[in-house]
């Protein structure tokens, strides 16, 4: 791979805009994210840090700006200088290589554990039934859930179901994940065994964006921290810094609430 | 205390709380029950046996008359009708649910047109309309609106009695299927479609895979209803000269004049239907309500080592 590839970020974010309605959210993000990199996103409710990360996989599409992942802008193609909107199933084609792990887990709620993580593998991107099979039973050993291969999402608990959700997205192996708020739907005893998998996951060298509240995660964990605030990035960092000594009134604000 | 935990095993032995362990309670006979159960079975009795014996009800000439080639015939007629009508009623309905609940305006309003007229206008009219087609338009005929005809037929050759049946059940059904289906459609979690949009998923393989079938559970118990209004909605083709079970009894009755015993004989067949299509129906709601709360008092007697099985 040539250094010039090799630079260029994983996500890269310029302006990004977005509205709803007369309500403007996000009012022009920059961001690099390089591949490897693990970083957090805190903020305020309301701040636009979840809008801003669904914007990445375009579930939410932008008004202005761009968002490149993997070198591929996303949700467009530009041709002969013309810019023009991909059709549904090129932004499916898009998707694949992001992973994401909801707030509220999402798991498919009809299909049992291992049923759940090999269903893109094998319906969106042709792998092999058995070999997905497999590995989704090594992904979700890796989550420590192996004795719960076969049950359903209602028979597990919420922390259970978020890390068989963090196995789903794995087992696409995705060039980057995004967590959006992955514990705040979780009963405060069950935080901790999710956010164990997220730390093993960070050391492993995956991309990571992590919407979050949780500081000590943040600090841990993360190799950056952007803090956002009113649809604006207002500081980023590595979180020894953006935590520890942060520059700006509103982080500073913001953060004494969590101590 | 710990031998109190392991229900099922073991009792309490301390003193008086060795009687007051709940596991040996009784349930109380209750009088007021036993009362109400002997007189609804009395009347129920009563009535039966009425029913059974009056002879105006014509009994043995029901029994004379049930496997009667005729109405063996009319009841596959109806039976045939009933399936035909309501498989293409039922994929005709998912497209109309899917395409109203599209973004592209065209589709959405299509399906709203269709669904508009044939659930505003009844079924008797629709299937008389369908029956004499021919006297509106004498010729069907492909081609270019305003231009050149390529393929051209005869609408009597086309549309025959059961040709009509069928079209004129199906679209109605279509129309009432599409709102059903769409209704379950609407109860699944927004979540579930972003997730599997989010997992690179194509629309179709979404719907497919992830939406329907937790869209079924609240899709399959109306969907009972509708075949059996469907089933009885057959007999309405007596009037475009179709043979169904109605009609059958009706022009055995017309020659014998047997009209209450023959009408039961419809009854019966019609009800031995239904009682089938219940059993069915229950089949279907147990397989699509897997994963619920049923097997969940299963798992719940597994002991819970996962709990504490961490990743690290």
């Amino acid at each position: 791979m040539s250094p010039a590839i090799a630079n260029t970020p994983l996500v890269r974010a310029r302006n990004v805009h977005k509205s709803f309605g007369p309500l403007e959210v996000l009012k022009g993000i920059d961001l690099d994210v390089a591949s490897g990199e693990v970083v957090t996103i805190l903020g305020p409710s309301g701040s636009g840090k979840s809008t801003f990360l669904r914007c990445i996989n375009h579930l939410e599409s932008i008004n202005q700006g761009l968002i490149e992942v993997d070198g591929e802008q996303i949700g467009y193609r530009l041709q002969k200088g013309r810019l023009d909107k991909l059709p549904n199933r090129a932004i499916a084609a898009q998707r694949r290589k992001i992973g994401m792990v909801f707030q509220q887990f999402n798991l498919y709620p009809h299909m049992t554990a291992l049923e759940n993580v090999i269903e893109a593998p094998v319906g969106v991107h042709g792998q092999n039934s058995k070999e997905a099979r497999r590995y989704a039973t090594e992904l979700l050993a890796r989550v420590g859930l192996s004795e719960k291969v076969n049950s359903y999402p209602r028979q597990l608990s919420g922390g259970q179901q978020q890390r068989v959700a963090i196995a789903r997205a794995l087992a696409i192996q995705p060039k980057l994940l995004l967590f959006d708020e992955p514990t705040s739907a979780l009963d405060p005893e069950l935080v901790g065994e999710v956010l164990t998998t997220m730390r093993d996951l960070a050391s492993q060298g995956l991309t990571m964006i992590v919407v979050t509240h949780e500081i000590g995660f943040a600090r841990e964990a993360a190799d950056r921290v952007v803090f956002m605030d009113d649809g604006s990035v207002v500081e980023v960092g590595p979180p020894e810094e953006v935590i520890s000594r942060p520059q700006h009134p509103r982080t500073r604000s913001f953060l004494s609430r969590f101590i | 205390m710990n031998n109190a935990m392991k229900h099922g095993q073991t009792l309490l032995t301390e003193g008086e709380d060795a009687l007051r362990d709940v596991q040996l309670a009784h349930k109380p006979l209750r009088f007021d029950r036993i009362g109400l159960w002997t007189l609804a079975l009395a009347i129920g009795g009563g009535f039966a046996y009425t029913v059974g014996t009056n002879k105006n009800f014509g009994w043995p000439i029901v029994a004379q008359y049930f496997f009667d080639p005729a109405v063996i015939q009319g009841l596959t007629v109806t039976l045939g009708l009933t399936v035909v009508a309501m498989v293409l009623g039922v994929i005709l309905g998912l497209l109309l649910a899917v395409a109203r609940m599209s973004k592209d305006r065209l589709a959405s309003s299509l399906s709203s047109l269709f669904i508009w007229f044939f659930r505003g206008t009844p079924l008797l009219v629709q299937l008389i309309f369908w029956y004499n087609l021919s006297t509106l338009f004498p010729k069907l005929s492909i081609g270019i609106p305003f231009g050149p005809t390529l393929a051209s037929w005869n609408t009597n050759d086309l549309v025959t009695p059961v040709t009509a049946a069928i079209i004129g059940l199906a679209l109605n059904e279509a129309a009432y299927m599409a709102e059903i289906i769409r209704g379950g459609l609407l109860s699944v979690d927004r979540g579930q479609s972003e997730t599997a949009e989010a997992f690179g998923m194509t629309r179709a393989r979404a719907l497919r895979r992830i939406i329907l079938p937790q869209a079924m559970r609240s899709i399959v118990p109306p969907t009972g209803n509708q075949l059996i209004s469907m089933i009885k909605a057959t007999s309405l083709v007596s009037v475009i000269a179709m043979a169904d079970l109605l009609y059958s009894v009706q022009s055995i009755y017309n020659r014998t004049f047997e009209v209450i015993p023959m009408l039961l004989v419809a009854v019966v067949w019609y009800l031995l239907i239904t009682s089938v299509l219940n059993v069915g129906q229950g089949a279907i709601e147990r397989y699509y309500s897997r994963g619920d709360r049923g097997q969940q008092l299963a798992a719940r007697k597994e002991p819970e080592t996962a709990l504490t099985g961490d990743a690290a």
